[in-house]
């Protein structure tokens, strides 16, 4: 019957639910905070451009992220498909992920380089022209609207803030630097760089 | 993982493990005979009463169960901080056993493949079914599942090269990709409209197709000056830059007098993406010789 104690005491009870379920986030997330392989960067990886930091925000913007995952899991399947399999080092200046959680078209982890630029033009503009079984939807209005140069030293900085090592040359010179370029331009470069890290297949 | 995250991962996954074998023996404490499961909870609602029965042994022991199969779950597999589990599983190593054994099961065939000389390799049936695939998952996307391509990009089936046929040529392509590059106006900068439509009229000649006669007897001098360099004196163009023919009538930009005005003025920039390193070299063998088939 002593279960009565818990049931008629609220503040008791909220206190062991909350000791519950922080179980599993203790142990799975809070030692990552600290984990060298999740906090150092692979090897070459840069932080984004100006250019492509404002493209990844577009990729947002648009939603592309609920359609295309980022992440290549370690199968045969997938690194035959799509290159060799995500490794954490490629994300730490990514804030937030955009790993995904869902596959409507294919995975984007490494499709940098993989299409000529002329294509993601053309593909981003109307996908059924060049694939015709495509249900991706068209993007039409990239190629009218220009980037937003005014706030990107804000958001630079914020990263910067948050340990992306950005100098405070290349976010003072941000704004110029992509000033009247139009949203099509940052899309692009954003994808063509997209896990051009690791390069090798294996 | 540090010792310490590794103790505190290991403490907090075996605490909640044996904290909920604990929650489920004292829960059950006092109920296990039967004549206890009268028992109420001692409140009642308009006369209803709630019984404090305990749970039905299936039931019980079904939890009891996955409490020991977490165990033995965290025995066989890493769950414990730096414990690597009995069976020694990764991620990592699973993926590689699947590759080997997927190498152990093609890498032979794929071998023999990209050891047989591309014409040969073009008449095996067998290596072209799997050249078909390999061009429908890498190819199609931009030159189409039948390989005729599209705007700005290449037909590959009507024996018409940009940058040659040649079994070496076509491997070279796939392996290390192709940059095409047209100068807006060719080599000729300060051309006016004037010069332009002439030598739009010019090129159209080469086809029999021009618009004004004249314009396009005028256009020679234009062409001379702005495009042999790169398409020849006679319009073949040369493969070694990729400089298309124009001469044979077959368009990668679209034909009418409004394309070709468009694509003098402005120039073309244009790209086949390296596949090395994307695809194994017996691959792109396969692929350089299904591409070989399709005009051969």
């Amino acid at each position: 019957m002593r279960h009565e104690i818990v049931e008629k005491n609220l503040g008791l009870m909220i206190v062991l639910i909350i000791f519950t379920i922080s179980g599993g986030f203790l142990a799975e997330v809070v030692p990552l905070f600290f984990h060298q392989q999740v906090n150092e960067p692979v090897e070459g990886l840069e932080p984004l451009s100006a250019l492509e930091l404002e493209g990844r925000d577009i990729y947002i913007r648009e939603g592309c992220h609920v359609c295309h995952t980022q992440q290549i899991r370690p199968f045969r399947a997938e690194t035959e498909r799509y290159g060799h399999y995500s490794v954490a080092g490629e994300f730490v200046y990514d804030r937030p992920f955009l790993w995904g959680s869902k596959r409507t078209g294919p995975d984007l982890a490494r499709v940098g380089g993989r299409y000529s630029d002329a294509w993601q033009r053309q593909h981003l503009y109307d996908p059924r022209s060049v694939v015709p079984e495509s249900n991706m939807p068209a993007f039409p209005w990239l190629f009218e609207n220009r980037v937003d140069h005014q706030s990107i030293e804000a958001r630079m900085s914020t990263l910067q803030t948050l340990g992306v090592p950005y100098t405070d040359e290349q976010v003072a010179k941000a704004s110029a630097d992509i000033e009247g370029k139009f949203e099509i331009e940052a899309l692009v470069a954003y994808l063509q760089q997209l896990g051009t890290v690791i390069s090798e297949k294996r | 993982m540090s010792t310490f995250w590794s103790i505190w991962v290991t403490v907090i996954v075996l605490g909640t493990v044996f904290g909920c074998w604990w929650l489920l023996w004292a829960t059950r404490k006092g109920q296990t005979t039967d004549t206890e499961t009268d028992r109420t909870m001692g409140h009642a609602f308009d006369g209803i009463e709630e019984y404090d029965n305990p749970l039905p042994k299936w039931w019980f022991y079904l939890f009891i169960a996955t409490c020991v199969f977490a165990l033995g779950y965290l025995a066989l597999y890493p769950g414990l901080g730096n414990y690597k589990g009995l069976l020694g599983w990764t991620s990592t190593n699973q993926w590689e056993a699947e590759v080997a054994e997927a190498d152990e099961k093609y890498g032979e065939i794929y071998a023999q493949y990209g050891n047989t000389a591309i014409p040969e390799l073009a008449q095996d049936e067998d290596a072209m079914k799997i050249g078909q695939r390999l061009f429908a998952n890498n190819c199609s996307v931009c030159h189409g599942t039948a390989a005729r391509g599209q705007v700005g990009f290449p037909n590959l089936t009507d024996d018409d090269w940009l940058w040659g046929g040649e079994p070496d040529q076509i491997l070279h392509s796939i392996a290390k990709g192709r940059n095409g590059n047209m100068t807006p106006k060719g080599v000729m900068p300060n051309m006016t409209n004037e010069q332009v439509d002439q030598v739009v009229n010019y090129v159209l000649s080469f086809s029999g197709r021009e618009l004004d006669a004249e314009a396009a007897k005028a256009g020679e001098q234009v062409f001379a000056q702005a495009c042999v360099a790169c398409h020849g004196a006679d319009g073949t163009g040369m493969a070694a830059m990729g400089a298309p023919n124009l001469t044979d009538n077959v368009w990668l930009y679209g034909s009418t007098y409004e394309w070709i005005k468009e694509t003098v003025v402005n120039g073309r920039q244009n790209q086949m993406p390296a596949q090395e390193g994307r695809l194994t070299d017996d691959q792109i063998q396969i692929l350089a010789a299904y591409v070989y088939s399709l005009s051969n």
